[in-house]
């Protein structure tokens, strides 16, 4: 069982009377990808945010690489090697394309405080901002204004941000969104050859991506996992089939 | 449209002929304005790298200005009454070397900075606004209680201090010395807005939680930013202190914070260039117009409402258009 990368036990949030996760327990492995479906509203975001550490669960415990993690900070988690993908992007929209994946390189490298010598002249954070940029296809908008790139750009952007980490978990909340059939297809071959590095939990509400690229699917609703399983399980499971994928599959 | 650095340039310029021709045709109260608005130019430039750059909205930067001054106004006042500054648990004697006031200036402010950042900075929009302010009328009520140093109607120092190898008293020669450091800051602003912490910093004032996921801390980088932006500041309240040889707690008033941020939001608020102008732009207008009307600030608002209304990024965003972050 050591192959567990992160884990979540027994995760519980609740917003007054609502409860956005309840009791969720699931964990993913090395070398997979873990795909979480659900309806909107089911629950995800809260899920991601508790997974990164930017909400407290009120109860349940999140254990990345053995550890327990449930009381460390988004970023002492993110230095430990969980990196994340906003759904609706966080990047710095008045600077250029490539200076946000140095920020991504600059984090890696745990040592902002050079004052003096400009970012863009360092060879390895600029070296290795551009690696990531190429990895997803950005290379040729390097120098543009990040407002300028479309949204299925952004997220590409945001997938490069996470890659400058080198982390040991990705976990990324709609990669796709807005991406288009052709740039989707990009993505969903990317993101196949990126499991090897490191696992992925994969939060999509692009159908055809999830079946192409999961390992294992979990399907939230409600706040709750009502099933977990391979691509013909969750297919098949008419639970889900009810709550969910109904009319689409 | 010209670009932004050669603008700057013409600025620059500005700068250098205006005091020669004074120089030449024997004005020295123009000289004296030029220096006054190079002052106050560096100690908008200390803000803008707390406002524009870290995105923090300190209506208390009058503290930093102040300290400044007091740090000269105290260091010089014992120097010219040969009275120690304390005698435990070490003597320390007052000083009218200019060098060591700056250094004093810069490390007192820095301080103070330090300590109001952390308070500050646990919160943020008008709150941090009304924190770094009521920062501001404390020390300003305090200075004025201060009955050792003038209290309420500040320090006189007589002659001003030393620099070696000029005599600071000819206004062209203190001119040079202020321009020259203000150059100097400018200098290692333009750095510092290139370097890796300009480039997380101006991160951190655009998506703090972006910050956050690649493992650095937003905080801790406005919090530098803060403490660079105070040293700044206090370095020109020095100067302004000698300026004048005079320190009063109208330095430390809010109205103070308040013009420096005026100076600012004028040329542009995170143009490198932008606290110049907008300082420049400032003195003029106390001259000109303060010479018509005692009610000249009526004008100095109008030209605000229209800046802030009509020119977002300032005279220097109306001359040059949008910020490009590569040149």
């Amino acid at each position: 069982m050591n192959d567990i990368v992160l884990a979540t036990k027994g995760l519980t949030k609740r917003f007054g009377a609502l409860t956005a996760s309840e009791n969720i327990t699931l964990d993913l492995r090395a070398g997979e990808i873990h795909a979480i479906i659900g309806p909107n509203g089911a629950g995800k975001s809260t899920l991601i945010a508790q997974v990164c550490g930017s909400l407290k669960p009120d109860s349940g415990t999140v254990h990345f690489l053995g550890r327990d993690v449930t009381q460390k900070t988004t970023r002492s988690r993110v230095q430990a090697g969980l990196a994340r993908s906003f759904q609706i992007s966080a990047l710095s929209m008045e600077d250029s394309v490539l200076q946000n994946a140095l920020l991504g390189a600059l984090g890696a490298s745990r040592n902002p405080w050079r004052f003096f010598k400009p970012a863009l002249e360092d060879p390895t954070l600029v070296e290795q901002a551009e690696h990531a940029l190429e990895r997803v296809g950005l290379s040729g908008h390097a120098t543009q204004r990040t407002s300028e790139l479309s949204h299925g750009q952004r997220r590409q952007l945001e997938v490069a941000i996470a890659l400058t980490l080198y982390p040991k978990a990705f976990i990324m909340d709609e990669p796709m969104a807005g991406l288009g059939s052709e740039g989707s297809v990009q993505m969903t071959d990317f993101l196949d050859t990126l499991r090897k590095e490191a696992p992925i939990l994969l939060v999509e509400h692009d159908m055809d991506a999830v079946f192409a690229l999961a390992d294992r699917i979990s399907v939230l609703v409600y706040g709750k996992v009502i099933a977990t399983g391979t691509v013909e399980e969750i297919r098949t499971n008419p639970h889900v089939r009810d709550a969910y994928l109904g009319e689409e599959a | 449209m010209i670009r932004e650095h050669q603008l700057n340039k013409i600025i620059l310029s500005i700068f250098l002929i205006i005091p020669l021709w004074a120089f030449v045709t024997d004005e020295p109260f123009t000289i004296t304005l030029m220096t006054r608005a190079t002052v106050f130019a560096l100690a908008a430039v200390g803000l803008n790298i707390a406002l524009g750059l870290g995105g923090l909205v300190s209506l208390g930067h009058a503290v930093f200005f102040g300290i400044g001054g007091y740090s000269m106004g105290i260091l010089a006042c014992h120097a010219q009454t040969y009275t120690p500054l304390m005698e435990w648990p070490m003597l320390v004697s007052g000083s009218k070397s200019m060098p060591l006031i700056w250094i004093n200036a810069v490390i007192m402010s820095a301080l103070a900075a330090l300590l109001i950042g952390i308070l500050s900075l646990r919160t943020s929009g008008v709150y941090f606004i009304m924190i770094t302010l009521a920062f501001g009328q404390m020390f300003f009520f305090f200075s004025i209680s201060w009955s050792a140093y003038g209290g309420e109607d500040g320090l006189s120092i007589y002659i001003r201090n030393e620099f070696p190898g000029l005599n600071t008293l000819v206004p062209i020669q203190y001119y040079a010395l202020c321009l020259a450091l203000l150059c100097t800051v400018l200098w290692i602003n333009s750095r510092l807005i290139n370097s890796p912490f300009g480039l997380a910093l101006n991160a951190a004032r655009q998506v703090p939680e972006r910050v956050e996921t690649v493992g650095l801390n937003p905080m801790r980088l406005k919090l530098a930013a803060f403490i660079i932006s105070g040293a700044v500041t206090g370095l020109a309240g020095a100067l302004f202190a000698d300026l004048n040889r005079f320190v009063s707690p109208t330095m430390f008033s809010w109205q103070t914070s308040g013009e420096i941020m005026v100076f600012v939001i004028i040329g542009g608020v995170g143009r490198l260039f932008g606290p110049v102008v907008g300082a420049l732009m400032f003195v003029a207008l106390e001259h000109w117009l303060g010479g018509l009307s005692d009610f000249w600030h009526i004008y100095l608002g109008i030209l605000l409402l229209g800046i802030v209304l009509f020119g977002r990024g300032g005279l220097i965003g109306m001359i040059c258009g949008e910020a490009r972050q590569h040149e």
